[in-house]
């Protein structure tokens, strides 16, 4: 019978973590090649408008980024104006032929006819400021925009 | 000599540190799939802009508070819903209201002599305010994007029926890099083709000055 007996002083095995750098290399894996750092820093709000009508962009090399919104939180001192935001810093509209033009000379020759500006507006800028945006793009000749949404619902918009 | 054995690493910090590495990227990671309306500009042209007949039009415009005007198929203009819009335009493009060569066979439409002749024909203008919101103005886009695939989507599956996907989610299909090579040739020209019968004919009015 004292075979069954429960051993004395027998005390709960530790767990055997030997496996536990196994798992979080996994996902620290995952983690690493799904991240896509973010290629500007905004000092703008940037909250985008829904639309359920959207396509994805494709290559990520062949994308101009022009930015607008009001000037968020910690740049107050820029006013509360919608402004535009070109790479890193505040911009006028008069810059951006200049933009795409740097835009342009950093890619290859063969790649340039397929560049698209992306258009990252929050939902409470005027048209005023995206109008003056697109007739600087039909000057430079950048014709091929899109309109960055987030994906969703139209319903519960206004009006 | 006796054979001495390796000393063995102690491997017991090394979940620490790759947890601070995890950690790390979690914090950085943003997944985020950029998605959006894609749309084209007009070149900037010196040459005046052909005549249209004023039934092909369907003439939208959204003022500073953000309300829409529709002027098509011989009304005056009326004030729309966002919601409405949709179906409005579906109407408007499907119409069908040419005769001879300018009719249309695809069309489902009222035929209404009055509103649009044939896919080709029909232009969809949107006007805008410079106070109207850009929230507005994507809505109004979205929806008028959404009656042109509506009717892709229709043709497309009409006319090739065994492809076993509507327009959308071919363009989709086609743009995926997982899609064979073979799968997106046979795509490519049926896109292509309800493309070419839809065309979508957008115009954008340089914004009213106001206020």
């Amino acid at each position: 019978m004292s075979k069954f007996k429960k051993k004395k002083g027998g005390e709960m095995p530790a767990v055997n973590t030997a496996s536990l750098p196994d798992i979080v290399f996994m996902l620290l894996f995952f983690f690493m090649v799904a991240t896509v750092m973010r290629k500007d820093t905004l000092k703008i709000k940037n909250s985008l408008p829904a639309a359920d009508q959207v396509e994805k962009l494709a290559k990520r090399n062949l994308l101009m980024y022009i930015y607008a919104g009001k000037p968020s939180e910690s740049y107050k001192q820029f006013g509360s104006e919608a402004r535009i935001q070109l790479n890193d810093k505040f911009a006028d509209v008069s810059e951006i032929p200049a933009f795409i033009a740097a835009e342009r000379a950093d890619k290859r020759e063969e790649e340039v006819p397929f560049l698209t500006t992306v258009l990252s507006v929050d939902k409470d800028t005027n048209m005023g400021l995206v109008s003056d945006v697109k007739q600087k793009l039909r000057e430079v000749n950048a014709l091929k925009i899109n309109y960055k949404t987030r994906k969703g619902n139209l319903i519960d918009s206004p009006k | 000599m006796a054979k001495r054995a390796a000393p063995e690493v102690n491997a017991g910090s090394m979940a620490d540190i790759a947890f601070l590495l995890l950690i790390f990227f979690l914090v950085t990671t943003t997944i985020e799939i950029d998605s959006g309306l894609n749309r084209k500009l007009p070149p900037i042209e010196e040459t005046e802009p052909p005549i249209i007949k004023e039934k092909n039009i369907f003439q939208l415009t959204v003022n500073g508070n953000n309300e829409l005007f529709l002027k098509a198929a011989g009304s005056d203009g009326d004030l729309i819903k966002l919601k409405d819009l949709r179906k409005a335009a579906v109407a408007f493009l499907d119409n069908g209201g040419g005769t001879g060569d300018d009719a249309c066979k695809s069309c489902k439409g009222k035929r209404n002599p009055k509103s649009s002749d044939n896919f080709q024909k029909a232009i969809i203008s949107l006007q805008n305010d410079r106070g109207t919101s850009y929230e507005t103005y994507i809505a109004v886009q979205n929806e008028i994007i959404a009656a042109y695939n509506v009717l892709r989507n229709r043709e497309f599956e009409q006319k090739y029926p065994n492809m076993g996907v509507n327009f959308v989610e071919g363009d989709i299909e086609y743009n995926d890099a997982r899609t064979s090579p073979e799968r997106k040739a046979q795509l490519k020209d049926k896109l292509e083709d309800i493309k070419l019968l839809i065309p979508q004919k957008f115009s954008e009015a340089e914004p009213k000055k106001s206020n």
